[in-house]
C-alpha cells in the first residue's frame, strides 16, 4: 500500500536524510521524499499497521532532522 | 522582496542584519587591550545569528547525528572563537545563515512560481439543482450533473456542452494561446477558461478524474521519480560530509605530528593552532547543502516550466532519458498526420489530353461520388460528403439542401455496395459507379494511361464512372499535419540522428509520407503487435538495451517500478553511448509500444487515460513541434544539473586543497561555500524559464 503525506522541512539534504530514515523504519518497503513538492510517498509492507509505522517514521525522522514535520492528516 | 518572505525568513534576515552591524562595529572598536570584554562583546552577534544552529547542533549530538551540518558549523565557529578568531567565527555563522536564507527564499519562490504556472485548480462549480444554481465543491459534483460556466470562470470538471457557445482559453492546458471556439455537443476540458458566453455543461467525469486534477497530480508527483544525477548527489552528500570531517580531524592531529617528527619543528601553540585552523576551514566547506538543493530545484523548475508549455514530463528520470534521445520513432496516424480522412485531390478524367476542369467537371465528379456514397457512413464516404458540402458552400448554395436526406432520396436510386470494391448506384437516372480499379474493370470501364495516377498519389483513390464513361478519380488521404515536416527538421536541429515511422498503412502510402517529411526509415503494413516487435529491433540497433531484446512478452510491466528486474528493461539508460529511443504516438492502440520505448511520448492525449498511464511524457496538444521543444527543454535542464554538479564539487575540492595547504582561510571557505550555493541556485532557476 502506498500513501502520500505532506511534510515540512527546510533544506534539501535534510529531506534526503528523512528519506533514508523512513526507508529504514520497519514496516516501510520504500519511501521517496520530494523536497520541492514537500511531499513524502511511503510504500508500506503487506500487513503493516500504517498508523504505528508512521509514528515510528516520525520518531526516526526527528532523530536525523529535528526541524521536520510529517502531517498525517 | 520583503513581502514575499515568510515570517521565519524575515526573522532570520533581521538577525543577520543585526549581527552584521554589531560585528562591524565591534571590529572597529579599539578593544585589543581588553580581551575578555572583546570576547564577550563578540558573543552577542554570534548568538544573535547562530543560536538556532547551536541549539540544533546540541540536539544532533544527543541524537548521535554527528555529521549534521548544524554540528559542523557549530564546531567550526566554536573552534574559531576558541582560537581567538572572533570576527571569523561570527562571519562564518553569518554567511552560512545568509546562504540558508537565500536558499529558502529561492526554493519558496520557485514553488510559488510553479503553482502559479500550474494554477488550474478550480475552486467551485456552479451546480444546477432543482432549487436553482448553487456553488458546489467540485469534489461533490456527480458524473452527469449539469453545471453552468460563466464567462471568465475556469471549467471545473470535464464535460460536454449542452447549451451555449463561447470561446475558451486552453493556454493553461495546452500552452496554445489562441482561444478555441466551442459550441453545444463539444467536449470541454477542466482547467480551460471560458472567455465569452455562458455554457451549460453536462459533466462526464468526476473531479478527481478530470483533466485539471490529473495534470496537477502528474506534475506534483513528477519529483518522486528521481533522476540518476539526483541519486548520485544524495549518495555523494552521504559520504562527502563524513569524509571531509575525518580529514579535518586527521589534518588537526597528523599535520602538527608530521611536522614535528619529519621536519623537526618544535611543538608549539602556534603550530597546533595553525593546523586546527586549517581543519576548521575544512569543516566550513563540508556542508553539502549547496549542491544538494540545486539539483531537485533544477528538475522541479524544468518540469514545472515544461508543464506550463503543455509538455508533461512524468519524472526527473525521464528528463534525463529525454535529453539523450537520438532516435525518434513515430506512429504515423494521429502523430504526423491528422488521423482524419479528407479529400486531398479531385482529378477529372482527361480525354485526349484535354482536361475538363473548365466546364465544372471537378464539381460534377465530386457530386456524383458524394451522392453515390451517400448511404454509407464509412470514413471515406463521410469525407466525400463533407468535401461536397464545402464546395457547395463555396459556390453559395444552401448546405441545408445538400444535407437533406430527402434530396439524396430523390436523386439517388437503388444502391448496391460491393464489398472491397465500391458502390454501384443510380443518380438522376444514370448508373454511377464509385470505387477502386477493380470495380471499374468489373463495370467495363477502361482507364487510359493518362488518367492512371495510382502510383503517384498518396491515399485511397475512388474512381467514378457514369455509365461507361470514366469521370475521373478522387484522392482521399489522411492529411499530413502542416508543420510535421518542420517538426522533423527541428528534431534534427536538436540532435536527433535518426527518425523512423511505423504505420499500419500500405507500403506505398508510407513511403510517400516518409519521403515528403524527410523521415529516414519507415516500416509499413504493421499490425499493432508488429509495432512492438519492430520497436524492439530498433532498440536493439540503437543499443539501448541489448540484453533484453526479443522478450516482447513483458511489454507493459516494465514501467512503474524502477527497482529490480524492471530497471533492466531499458528505462533510464541515459548513459547509453548511442543515446536513447523515443516513441511518439497518439495513445490510441499504441500503449504497449509507448511503454516499451526508452521514453514514450503521447500526443494530444489529454482525453485518453490509457495513454497518460503508459506514456512518460504527455504532450497536451497534438502539435509535433512540441517533441523537439520537449527534448530541448530536457537538454537544457540536464545541462544545468551537470554544470551545477561539477562546478560545486570542483570549487569545494579546490577549497579543501587550498585549505589543507593553509592558503585558503576561513573567509575564503565561507565565501566559496555560500557563493557556490548562490550561483548554483541562480543557475537552477534558469530551468524554469
Amino acid at each position: 500500500m502506498k500513501k502520500t503525506y505532506k511534510i515540512e522541512v527546510d533544506c534539501a539534504n535534510c529531506a534526503n536524510k528523512m528519506e533514508e530514515a523512513t526507508k529504514k523504519t520497519p514496516g516501510v518497503k520504500d519511501a521517496v521524499v520530494n523536497f520541492m513538492a514537500l511531499k513524502m510517498k511511503v510504500e508500506f509492507e503487506d500487513g503493516a499497521d500504517v498508523d504505528s509505522v508512521m509514528q515510528k517514521v516520525i520518531e526516526n525522522c526527528k532523530v536525523v532532522e529535528d526541524d521536520c514535520q510529517i502531517f498525517l492528516k | 522582496m520583503m513581502k514575499s518572505m515568510t515570517k521565519k525568513q524575515k526573522n532570520l534576515l533581521l538577525r543577520i542584519v543585526a549581527a552584521a552591524v554589531l560585528m562591524v562595529v565591534f571590529s572597529l572598536l579599539p578593544l585589543e587591550k581588553y580581551p575578555v570584554l572583546r570576547f564577550v562583546l563578540f558573543l552577542v552577534p554570534y548568538f544573535t545569528v547562530g543560536h538556532d544552529i547551536l541549539r540544533k547542533a546540541i540536539k544532533g549530538i544527543r541524537n548521535r547525528q554527528v555529521f549534521d551540518e548544524n554540528f559542523l558549523m557549530a564546531a567550526a565557529t566554536v573552534g574559531a572563537m576558541a582560537l581567538g578568531e572572533y570576527t571569523e567565527g561570527v562571519a562564518v555563522m553569518l554567511f552560512y545563515q545568509i546562504g540558508e536564507l537565500f536558499q529558502s527564499y529561492a526554493v519558496g519562490k520557485s514553488r510559488k512560481n510553479i503553482s502559479e504556472l500550474m494554477d488550474i485548480r478550480p475552486d467551485y462549480a456552479n451546480l444546477e439543482t432543482e432549487d436553482g444554481v448553487e456553488e458546489a465543491d467540485p469534489d461533490d459534483v456527480e458524473v452527469g450533473s449539469i453545471i453552468l460556466i460563466k464567462p471568465g470562470e475556469r471549467v471545473p470538471i470535464d464535460g460536454v456542452i449542452v447549451e451555449g457557445t463561447s470561446s475558451i482559453d486552453t493556454a493553461a492546458l495546452t500552452g496554445e494561446s489562441l482561444p478555441r471556439d466551442v459550441a453545444a455537443g463539444e467536449e470541454i476540458l477542466s482547467g480551460s477558461i471560458n472567455l465569452s458566453g455562458l455554457l451549460r455543461v453536462q459533466t462526464t467525469k468526476e473531479f478527481e478524474e478530470s483533466t485539471a486534477s490529473r495534470i496537477l497530480d502528474l506534475v506534483e508527483n513528477a519529483g518522486t521519480r528521481k533522476a540518476k544525477s539526483e541519486q548520485f548527489i544524495s549518495k555523494f552528500a552521504r559520504w562527502y560530509t563524513p569524509a571531509v570531517c575525518y580529514s579535518a580531524l586527521a589534518l588537526a592531529v597528523l599535520g602538527p605530528l608530521v611536522n614535528m617528527i619529519f621536519l623537526h619543528v618544535p611543538s608549539s601553540w602556534d603550530l597546533w593552532s595553525d593546523w586546527i585552523y586549517r581543519a576548521l576551514t575544512f569543516l566550513v566547506i563540508s556542508c553539502p547543502c549547496a549542491i544538494v538543493v540545486s539539483i531537485p530545484l533544477t528538475f522541479f523548475g524544468g518540469i514545472g516550466g515544461a508543464g506550463s508549455k503543455g509538455i508533461l514530463i512524468k519524472g526527473s528520470n525521464f528528463m534525463e532519458t529525454l535529453a539523450n534521445v537520438r532516435t525518434v520513432v513515430f506512429d504515423k496516424t494521429g502523430t504526423l498526420t491528422k488521423g482524419n480522412f479528407a479529400v486531398t485531390k479531385i482529378c477529372p478524367a482527361v480525354h485526349d489530353g484535354q482536361d475538363g476542369i473548365a466546364d465544372g467537371a471537378a464539381d460534377r465528379l465530386l457530386e456524383y461520388a458524394a451522392l453515390a456514397e451517400s448511404y454509407s457512413s464509412h470514413p471515406i464516404s463521410r469525407s466525400l460528403k463533407e468535401a461536397w458540402q464545402e464546395s457547395l458552400q463555396k459556390s453559395g448554395q444552401k448546405t441545408a439542401n445538400a444535407q437533406s436526406p430527402d434530396l439524396f432520396a430523390v436523386r439517388v436510386g437503388d444502391t448496391e455496395e460491393i464489398s472491397g470494391k465500391g458502390v454501384i448506384t443510380e443518380v438522376d437516372g444514370r448508373r454511377i459507379g464509385a470505387g477502386n480499379l477493380q470495380l471499374m474493370q468489373d463495370l467495363g470501364v477502361t482507364i487510359t494511361a493518362e488518367n492512371d495516377h495510382s502510383d503517384v498519389e498518396i491515399g485511397t483513390i475512388v474512381h467514378v464512372c457514369a455509365g461507361n464513361e470514366y469521370l475521373g478519380h478522387i484522392v482521399i488521404a489522411d492529411e499530413i499535419k502542416p508543420n510535421a515536416a518542420e517538426a522533423i527538421r527541428d528534431l534534427r536541429g536538436s540532435g536527433v540522428t535518426k527518425t523512423v515511422m511505423l504505420t499500419g498503412d500500405a507500403e506505398a502510402i508510407a513511403s510517400r509520407v516518409a519521403k515528403k517529411l524527410g523521415i529516414d526509415e519507415y516500416h509499413a503494413g504493421l499490425l499493432p503487435g508488429d509495432k512492438v516487435t519492430r520497436l524492439e529491433q530498433l532498440l536493439d540497433e540503437t543499443g539501448s538495451f541489448a540484453e533484453n531484446a526479443g522478450s516482447s512478452k513483458n511489454v507493459s510491466s516494465g514501467k512503474t517500478a524502477s527497482t529490480g528486474k524492471n530497471a533492466a528493461t531499458g528505462k533510464n539508460v541515459g548513459s547509453s553511448k548511442k543515446g536513447t529511443l523515443a516513441f511518439v504516438g497518439d495513445g490510441i492502440n499504441d500503449a504497449p509500444v509507448l511503454s516499451r520505448a526508452d521514453i514514450g511520448i503521447a500526443m494530444g492525449a489529454l482525453g485518453s487515460d490509457a495513454a497518460i498511464e503508459a506514456a512518460d511524457v504527455v504532450l497536451m496538444d497534438d502539435d509535433p513541434m512540441k517533441i523537439a521543444r520537449a527534448i530541448r527543454l530536457a537538454r537544457k535542464c540536464i545541462r544545468i544539473v551537470n554544470e551545477n554538479i561539477w562546478f560545486a564539487i570542483g570549487v569545494k575540492l579546490a577549497c579543501l586543497l587550498l585549505g589543507a595547504l593553509g592558503i585558503a582561510n576561513m573567509w575564503l571557505a565561507i565565501f566559496a561555500d555560500v557563493g557556490v550555493m548562490v550561483l548554483c541556485v541562480l543557475n537552477a532557476i534558469r530551468a524554469l524559464v
